[in-house]
């Protein structure tokens, strides 16, 4: 495999860098601090990205336009809501719990950008490649509850609460299919590390070998990131906005920062544990990535816009009594089909 | 890693999950009491990340403070907000009781720490470099059994606890 762009990109900047301070220790910290720039930088851009892609998609599929006056093509038109939300008048409610109200929407950004430490963006062009990697992300993804649960909860409004209260039980019941079908995943690569699921694709994608893995997490991913025909926790026809409901201006604006960074953390992990990651023919791994990435991010964006919302109760009944046994299935079929594998072989 | 930095590291945690433990008795808010409990948690699983367990790190963020949540909606749904400020107040009759065992046990383990030498340090003993695979030996072939029998209390005790749940909501 060629070595990434990036990473003689990185190996070019550490020799700057060493240049100009001369001392390795400082280049490499002052490398490290630039990367996090990096991701944060990749973050906020591929949420503008994705709200301008979710409104004309939703155009396309409902047959009017979506934005379309401000810039060419409507293109500028995230970048004057963050603008208007930023210049928004900073309202808390009299009775909230002021700091858990006022801490809840930063915090809930940590759990999410956490997860792209472990993102294998290209070959060799991941942050920290630990032992632990998947498990790693599953661990922290699910911290993500205990502040939509927070914020409902400070917000002392009942609506607010209630939707807290949908956040824990449908969190808590995705969690489950999402970490049984990576396990089928992980049973077949041998490793929990990141950069071995996706080398270990190099010959058939997995999503060929686990078409059911597949499934399954796409349907717990989508409960997961809380999208449309799962998005009770926000179900605006019956709790108003859920969670978000006393939040407005910057604050709200960070809830949706942290949505669309979980539906970007999503796509990643679809892309690495069942597509491939950045392995593909011909064009630089990179833009492989990029593209298998938002093709992802369109079929979530097309679910969204095709299916209505289902019921609280169906939805849980759809993650105990259907996901979770199937996944359960699942491993054990896998674990069949290895013994299979290496008796012939 | 600079040990400088580490040592650091170290007390800054140590710090953290002290502050925050005792934020978890002095909280007369059981929520408030639950989310120190969950900084508890993470920063010891900082202390786990640091000597190289990061298979437990991860578990205790999973399990323990992903466990949290769940403590906070028992909380809310079994206790009133009126009744929990004056509930979570301790008792003053087990205060001298409790103090004088906190006492003994903190001079015992002294005590211990103290004459029990060399304790195994992170330059004494070598660490593993894939610490999930030398924990899956250890649990499925070592361990066989015991793991065995624990995933299988497990199992019974979430069958008691559907069972339960489901007569009272039935009969």
């Amino acid at each position: 495999m060629h070595e990434g762009l990036l990473v003689n990109l990185t190996v070019f900047l550490t020799r700057i860098a060493e240049f100009i301070f001369g001392n390795i220790f400082i280049a490499q910290l002052f490398i490290v601090l630039l990367e996090i720039v990096v991701i944060f930088a990749v973050i906020s851009l591929a949420v503008i990205i994705q709200v301008y892609m979710e409104r004309r998609i939703c155009g396309l599929i409902q047959d009017r336009f979506g934005p379309n006056r401000v810039g060419p093509f409507g293109l500028l038109q995230t970048v004057a809501d963050m603008i208007k939300l930023m210049s928004k008048e900073d309202i808390v409610p009299a009775k909230a719990e002021k700091l858990l109200w006022g801490i809840t929407p930063m915090l809930l950004f940590i759990p999410a950008a956490l997860v792209y430490a472990v993102f294998p963006f290209d070959n060799g062009v991941i942050f920290a490649d630990i032992g632990i990697g998947i498990f790693f992300v599953i661990a922290v993804m699910s911290q993500g509850v205990l502040l939509f649960l927070l914020g409902g909860y400070a917000s002392e409004n009942k609506y607010s609460f209630m939707g807290a209260m949908r956040a824990v039980a449908q969190m808590l019941s995705s969690e489950i299919p999402i970490a049984f079908s990576i396990l089928a995943i992980v049973m077949m690569t041998g490793s929990l590390r990141m950069s071995d699921i996706v080398s270990a694709q190099s010959g058939i994608w997995f999503i060929a070998v686990q078409p059911l893995a597949f499934i399954i997490f796409i349907i717990a991913m989508l409960m997961e990131t809380n999208r449309t025909p799962f998005d009770l926790v926000e179900g605006e026809a019956e709790i108003i906005a859920g969670p978000f409901t006393e939040y407005s201006g910057m604050r709200w604006a960070l809830f949706f920062l942290a949505e669309y960074t979980n539906l970007l953390a999503a796509a990643i992990l679809t892309v690495t544990l069942f597509l491939g990651g950045w392995q593909g023919p011909f064009l630089p791994g990179i833009s492989w990535f990029i593209l298998k990435v938002f093709a992802v991010i369109f079929v979530f964006m097309w679910i969204r816009w095709t299916f209505p919302r289902t019921r609280i109760d169906q939805m849980m009944a759809l993650s105990w009594k259907v996901l979770l046994p199937l996944a359960l299935f699942n491993i054990m079929a896998t674990g069949i089909g290895i013994y299979i594998y290496k008796w012939i072989y | 890693m600079n040990i400088d930095l580490s040592s650091g590291l170290f007390y800054f945690l140590a710090a953290v999950m002290l502050f925050s433990a005792l934020g978890i008795i002095y909280c007369r808010n059981l929520v408030h009491s639950a989310l120190f409990m969950a900084l508890c948690f993470i920063s010891v699983a900082g202390l786990y990340a640091m000597i190289n367990a990061d298979f437990l790190a991860a578990v205790q963020i999973m399990i323990y403070a992903g466990t949290v949540v769940i403590l906070i909606v028992l909380g809310i749904m079994i206790t009133r907000r009126t009744t929990m400020e004056r509930t979570s107040m301790p008792e003053k009759k087990y205060i001298f009781r409790a103090s004088v065992l906190a006492g003994i046990l903190f001079f015992l383990m002294s005590y211990i720490f103290i004459t029990a030498g060399t304790l195994p340090t992170l330059n004494t003993v070598t660490l593993p470099d894939d610490t999930v695979s030398a924990l899956a030996e250890l649990l499925l072939d070592r361990y066989m059994l015991a793991f065995e029998i624990a995933a299988v209390l497990l199992l019974a005790a979430m069958i008691g606890a559907v069972v339960l749940a489901k007569g009272a909501d039935e009969k």
